[in-house]
This record gives structure tokens, sequence and C-alpha cells, in this order.
């Protein structure tokens, strides 16, 4: 049975309805249309799917809606608001951090929550946070150094 | 020494453009100023697309901003066969560059006619178009629609010479990464068309599994529609979720007929071994006995490896009302995927539209033309309707295509001046492609599945002219005077193998530099020193001091870490790269850093290029040191990524990569040119640094170990 559901989505509040066991991925992604967060595993072991729930960086894949209700969501696209990049969007584009692109979305999600709190992190505390993201094309050295970098932007 | 040909006295069409030469099929000038390029080649993650756009700005004199590159698509596109064998900057830059210049020489020819003026003396500059002769300036915008395209390619139109391209050659920013960075929607996975429904499949829990029967009450309450034929069991559905959901109860609710038909993983090497083969005879000098020389023996293995994409494979079909099929793929051969989607259904291929569009890193034939063959398969149950099916992770790493597992034998001798005398190399594998259209066969999955299914024979190997398969630089670029080469393809397999990234030329090369580490240490020389000792070849000495150099190889390492070379050249006439790994060996195996050089001759981007490397050599150290499809004798076990780890964050090298500069040669494609110097450094340092010899991939601590233990007997 379809509930609704209502949540801070990037700021915006939004009602929706789905069932209790339906992933936050699948409503961002569908009712939503927020194409940012992306299916790479299903089960929390990827990375690609990560968004932020209250603050923390969780999977979206494995996060049922029940669990969000009156929650607030950040994704990708939410992380600098209206057609600005985040410091870290911007940083991974300076060192052509990428190559198929899937992977980064959810890079850039966890990237930005570190930043929050620790706003120049060294090498090992960005290594430290990604380490639960995979990334299959290998541009794990590029991604480390671009949120080095943006660390080390003037704020 | 120069490998620069001399122009042929009538100049000839580049082949991709011979068999698609009119001009309009490639490129589009369109009012606003913006041209459209259309290649047949497909972005994989890998930058092609940025590159292709270089050279088509840089012919045209426009801006990078002003050109657009559309996807590929087998009604509209030209036909450039695969995107594969690092060969698209090779294929298709010619073609490119030739079809834009002959575009701007039509555009000249315009102005030029409308001003009664020089073609000659006509000049473009960021797409303006000025004459000295008039001051009325015009732009290929203003010209759009007077100049005509559909007419074919001329030979003869000069393109630009090195000194004149301003494009080629920078380090443009890529232009698919902006879009990936904002998280907009830019994937097959994203794409929504109208009326689009959902679809799953049911895949069988093993691959000699026959479906029984199912009961599909269970599903009644659910919105969704099942189809079956055969052994094919998927269901479509507007709600995702729902069709998620629906296939996981179906798995519990249907009865299959299971065997046991995979090998002993345990025990590849007697599989591989036991045949039938094809025997692949690569060069048959007879190396004889050279009596007096000392000579040495070694086997090397590798397990079957994942293509294991972030992505789950996805395809999009939709049947339209007057029996056109339009299919949705991120395929690397469009075109070979229409045909073998007709030759199945036995339809015209004409009938049949195939468009590419992106999909997560690819790094050969995955699941792509599979799943989008499930999609036709489950939207011919709702004409009119477009379908997207999603791969689970779970199939993702069980289904696609597996790179081959392989063996060598390698066995040489020296003699007493510490030069090889012989070499005898035997190499077994199944075959490393099983692509579409391959030996006559369709390829697709779901096709053997079907009520009346489709048989494959066992994958084949491309022919040497495209650089084997198994064989794929199966020949030690060194100099030595007796050689006997040969290949021994599977003929029966059990597992579904076909290409992955630099296909048997990773096993090949990892076995030769490692024989060569170990015949450098018979010899009681430096393993570079016995390599340059070998190699005549100037372009390959060069990369090599390169690597040595920036790695500062001969310098003393820190207690427990290793250093290791590794040296190739891809497909022995690609590009050349040579690997110096650090590693740690002290539990189990930590590459800590990877200093590279290449020649790639012509660099058309060297950021990507670097981009190429890096990532190359990144996933290369990830098969090395983790990396094996694992079964037993029914199911593929290995379905998730606790049972399938690849390299993490923490566990990827620093890497460094020098291009050694070549721009007077041709474009050699980078993709694939790192994996197998990367393993082998690997291998050569971990020797480095414990002393033994590990000679069978993974390097795990459990491998570690097991040398160890093999060495004391
Ligand atoms: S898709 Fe959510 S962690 Fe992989
Ligand atoms: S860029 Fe392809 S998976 Fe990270």
């Amino acid at each position: 049975m379809k509930q609704r559901y209502s949540l801070s989505v990037n700021g915006a509040q939004v009602d929706v309805e789905a069932e209790p066991e339906t992933s936050l991925l699948t409503v961002l992604r569908n009712d939503l249309d927020l194409k940012g967060a992306r299916f790479g595993c299903g089960s929390g072991l990827c990375g690609a799917c990560f968004v932020q729930v209250d603050g923390a960086v969780v999977p979206s894949c494995d996060t049922p809606m029940w669990s969000v209700d009156h929650k607030s969501v950040v994704t990708v696209e939410g992380l600098a608001g209206d057609d600005r990049l985040h410091p870290v969007q911007q940083a991974l584009l300076d060192e052509q951090a990428g190559q198929c692109g899937y992977c980064l979305a959810g890079v850039l999600v966890s990237a930005a929550a570190l930043l929050d709190t620790n706003p120049r992190p060294d090498e090992q505390a960005v290594v430290e946070a990604l380490d639960r993201h995979l990334c299959r094309c290998g541009v794990q050295g590029r991604i480390v150094r671009a949120v080095v970098r943006a660390g080390q932007e003037p704020i | 020494m120069s490998l620069a040909s001399t122009p042929p006295d009538i100049p000839t069409l580049p082949k991709s453009l011979a068999a698609n030469p009119i001009l309009s099929r490639w490129v589009n000038v369109h009012s606003d100023g913006v041209v459209d390029v259309r290649v047949g080649k497909v972005e994989l993650g890998q930058g092609i697309l940025t590159a292709l756009a270089q050279l088509a700005a840089d012919e045209l004199d426009v801006d990078l901003a002003q050109v657009r590159m559309l996807p590929a698509n087998t009604a509209s596109g030209p036909d450039e066969g695969l995107t594969s064998g690092s060969m698209s900057v090779a294929d298709s830059g010619p073609a490119v560059r030739l079809v834009a210049a002959n575009v701007r020489a039509l555009f000249v020819g315009e102005a030029a006619r409308r001003w009664q003026v020089d073609a000659e003396r006509v000049t473009v500059v960021s797409g303006r178009i000025a004459s000295p002769q008039t001051p009325d300036t015009t732009s290929y915008a203003e010209l759009a629609e007077s100049v005509d395209l559909g007419i074919a390619a001329d030979a003869g139109v000069p393109v630009k010479t090195l000194e004149q391209q301003r494009v080629t050659g920078t380090s443009a920013p890529r232009l698919d990464l902006p879009d990936k960075v904002a998280g907009r929607a830019r994937f097959i996975h994203d794409l929504r068309l109208p009326g689009q429904l959902f679809g799953r499949v049911l895949r069988p829990p093993s691959p000699g599994a026959r479906l029984v029967a199912v009961d599909v009450s269970r599903v009644a309450d659910l919105d969704v529609q099942v189809v079956r034929d055969g052994s094919f069991l998927g269901v479509v559905g507007a709600d995702e979720a729902q069709a998620t959901r629906a296939v996981e109860i179906l798995r519990g609710s249907t009865t299959w007929d299971e065997r046991d038909t995979l090998p002993d993983e345990s025990d590849l090497d007697t599989y591989l071994r036991a045949g039938p083969h094809e025997p692949i005879p690569v060069i048959e000098d007879d190396p004889g006995t050279q009596q007096h020389d000392r000579g040495l023996r070694a086997t090397y293995s590798r397990p079957f490896i994942a293509h294991a994409s972030m992505a789950p494979s996805c395809g999009i079909a939709l049947w339209q009302g007057d029996g056109r099929l339009a299919v949705w793929s991120h395929s690397q051969g469009i075109h070979g995927l229409r045909n073998a989607i007709a030759q199945v259904l036995d339809l015209e291929p004409e009938s049949v539209t195939v468009e590419h569009a992106e999909g997560a890193g690819c790094y050969g034939h995955n699941g792509a033309d599979d799943a989008a063959f499930d999609a036709v398969l489950l939207a011919r149950a709702v004409p009119g309707r477009p379908v997207q099916v999603q791969w689970s992770r779970a199939d993702e790493l069980s289904w696609s295509p597996f790179g081959s597992a392989m063996t060598a034998d390698v066995n040489a001798t020296v003699d007493e001046q510490g030069r090889l005398t012989s070499w005898a190399y035997d190499v077994w594998s199944q075959g490393h492609t099983a692509r579409p259209g391959y030996a006559g066969n369709p390829g697709l999955l779901a096709a053997t599945h079907l009520e009346a299914p489709w048989t494959y024979s066992a994958p084949t190997d491309p022919p040497a002219a495209r650089g084997g398969g198994t064989t794929r630089n199966a020949v030690p670029i060194y100099g030595i005077p007796h050689r006997r080469i040969t290949g021994h393809r599977l003929t029966e397999t059990s597992i579904r193998s076909s290409a992955l990234r630099a296909l048997g030329a990773h096993m090949n090369v990892f076995a030769i530099e490692s024989f060569m580490d170990e015949l450098a240490q018979l010899v009681g020389q430096d393993p570079l020193a016995f390599r340059l000792a070998h190699l005549d070849d100037e372009r390959g000495r060069r990369v090599l001091q390169a690597a040595a150099r920036a790695a500062g190889w001969g310098q003393d390492t820190p207690d427990g870490v290793g250093r290791g070379i590794g040296f190739a050249r891809y497909k022995g006439r690609g590009a050349y790269c040579a690997v110096v790994a650090e590693v740690e060996a002290e539990h189990d195996v930590r590459v800590r850093r990877l200093t590279i050089a290449v020649d790639v001759g012509r660099v058309v981007n060297p950021d990507g290029v670097r981009n190429q490397i890096e990532g190359g050599a990144t996933q290369a150290t990830s098969w090395t040191v983790k990396e094996r499809v694992r079964f037993d004798r029914r199911r593929v076990t290995s379905d998730d990524w606790e049972r399938y780890p690849i390299l993490l964050f923490s566990e990827a090298p620093q890497i460094d990569v020098e291009i050694v500069p070549n721009p007077g040669l041709p474009s050699l494609g980078a993709g694939e040119a790192a994996q197998g110097p990367t393993t082998a450094a690997i291998a050569n340092a971990v020797a480095d640094a414990i002393g033994i010899r590990v000679r069978h991939l993974p390097l795990t601590a459990d491998a570690v170990v097991a040398a160890i233990e093999s060495e004391q007997l």
C-alpha cells in the first residue's frame, strides 16, 4: 500500500506517494526526476547512490521511504543549489577527475560532507571518507587530489 | 627511423570514410552556428568524443564549443564497426579530419562564389569567414542553408599540418564531464521516454539451468506483466520498484532443472590444457636444443576476470506500430547488435535502429548487448511502449562475459654471455570474443534461453591482423634468435568469455615480463639492463629508460618495499608502455606507486592520454592483487562486491605518467597499453620485495603463501 511521505529534498518541501519499502533512490530518480544518485549495486556496497539524510551520508538504494519521512535529503544536485557548482564539483572539473563519471555523484556527496566537518582535509582524511566508494575506471588518484584541492581553495 | 609513410600518388579515403563517403552522414552545420558531428565510435568513458571534436574543430577552424558530438546511430550515422582495441583515434581520426576539411572547403567555396573572390585567399577564424579582397565577412551559420553536404568526400582536400593545429594536442577538458559532475541525466539509465515501462529479467540460477515451472499467481496482485519464452522470464510494469519486487517474488516461485556445467575453479590449469584446442601457430622457428646453454622454464596463469562496471547493464527497446524496432544501447558495436537482433528474431536489419546511449565505463564486451536484447524481448509484449531493462548487480557480475582464464609455459635458454638464445612459449585460453556476430552467432545471452534456444560455438579470437586474442602480445619484443610461439584456444568451453581490456595481452605480457626478470636473475643482470641488452627498438628503449629514470631505478628501496619493471608495445604495433611498480609485500601486496612512461605517437589530448593510462594501470592493479571470478561446479558465486572485491580508494597506488613525445608519428590508442606492463611490474616488484616469485594471479596473501610453500618443497 502506498503511503504519503513529506520530506525536504535539496531544500524544497516535497510530498510523494510510495510504498514504505520502496527505496529513496527509486523515488529520487523516478518521482522527483533527480538522476544524480545512480544505481550501482542496490546493497550499500558501491557508493554510486549516496545522498545525505539529515547531514549523514547514506546509501539511498538501501534507505526505505518509511525511514525518511520528515527528513531532509541532499543529493548531488543540491550540493550548491541553482545552477552553481559546489567547490568540490569545480575541483573535480579542474582536475578532470572522471572517466565514465558514473561513480562521481555519490563521491561528491561524501566529499562535500567531509568538507563540511573538515574544511582542510589531507589526503589521508579524503581517502578514508571515500573508502566506501568504488570507481572501476581507476580515477581514484585524481578524485583524491581534487577533494584535497577543494579544501585548499579560498572560501 | 621514421614510420611516416610516403603519400600515395592518388589520395584515397580513410577506411571508415570510404565505406560512408557522404559528408552529411558525418557533419551537419546549423544556422545557429552549431556544427553537429556524428561518428561511428562511441563514448565509453574514455573521452573519445572530446578527442574527435578537437580534430574536427581544427579542420573547420571553429572553436571547440561550436562542435556538438551526437550519439552514434545505425540509421543516420556512419558504420565504423566496434569501438575497441584502442583503435578509435586511429580509425576515426583521419575520417573526421578529412570530412571536416571537406566541409570547410565547401563553405569557403560558397563564400568565394558569393563575393567573387579567390577561394585560396579566404580565411576562417573561430568560424568567421573572411577575405582580404572584400570588407564583408560571413560565417558557417550564415551559409549553412546554402551549402549542400549531401555529397561524397573528396580525398584530395588537404588537412591541417601539425603546425596549423591549435586545438589538437592540447588538454581540452572533457565535453561530457560537466553533466556528470552536476549529476545531470546523461546515462542510458537516466532516459525516460514517453510512456516508458520498466522491465526486469529473472535470470536462471546457473548457466546450465532450464526453467521447468513458474507460479505466476504469486505476483498477480502486482501491476506487472510476466513475459516468458522458454527459460527467459521477465516482467514489465510502470512502477520500477514493483517490477523489481516481482522478480524477487518469482525467484521463489520457479522450478529449475540445474546441472553442473562449470570447470573446477581450483584447477583451471587442467581445464585450459585438456582441450580440444585450435592451435594458433604464431612463430614456428624451431628453438631446437641449445646444447651448451642454460635453460629456464616456468608456468604462469591468471583466473577469469569480470568487467565489474560500476553500472549494471541497461537497454531500452520500443516496438513501433509499423513493425519497426528502435533500440537504445551502450553497446560497443551498435551495427553488430542490430544485425544480431535481426538474426535472432528473423527481421530485416533495416527495420531495426540502434542508437548509442552512454553507459558506465566499458572495458570490453560487457552485458550491454544482452541487456538491449532483454529489452527487445520484453518490449515485444507491450507494442508501442518503450521498455527499459536494467540488470541487477548480481547479474552484472555473473552473466556479463568474463575475460578468459589463461595459462602459459615459457621455456628459454641463455648463452654464457647472458644473451637469450631461444624462447618457446605456449599459451592456453578460451577465446577472447563472443561479441554479437562472432563466428556467425548472434551471441546474445537471452537467445540461449528461448523456447527455441540458440546454441553458440565457443568464443573465438580476433584475427591476427586485428591483434589476435589468445596470442595478443605473445611475441616478445626482444631480440631472440630462435623462437616458437603457439596459442591453444579451447574449442569447447563452459564459461562465457569475451573481450576484456587488452584481451590475451594482459596475461602474455605478465608471463613474458615476469620471465625476463627470472632470466635476468639467472644470468645475474639488472632487469632493466637485461631488457635493454635485448631491445633494438629505439622508441621502446626510450620509454623503458624514461620510466626507469622517473622511478629512481637503481636506488635503494626501504625495507619490505620491492621495485619491479614491466614493458610492452601493445599488440606489437600500438602504444609503448613501461611501468615501474613499488610494492610492500609483508602481509598482503600493497602497490604504493606506479611510475609510467608511454609513447602513443601524436597526442591529440595529453591529459586524456594520462587519464586513460592512470585508469588502466589502476584497474590492472585491481586485477593483479584482488580479482578472481569464483564459481562452484554449478553457479558463479562471486556475484556481489564482497565476493568480487575490487580496488578501494585506500588501495589505489600513486601514479605518475610521462608521455614520451613523438608528435610526427601516427596516434596510437592508450586505453589498453598499461594492462600487461602494470601487472608484470607489480609481480616483479613482489619478487623483489620477498625474494620469491609468484606466478599465478591474483597476487593475494594466499597466493604469496602458496608460492612460499611451493618454493620450500
Ligand atoms: S547502489 Fe547504493 S551503494 Fe551501490
Ligand atoms: S569514473 Fe567510471 S566508475 Fe568512476
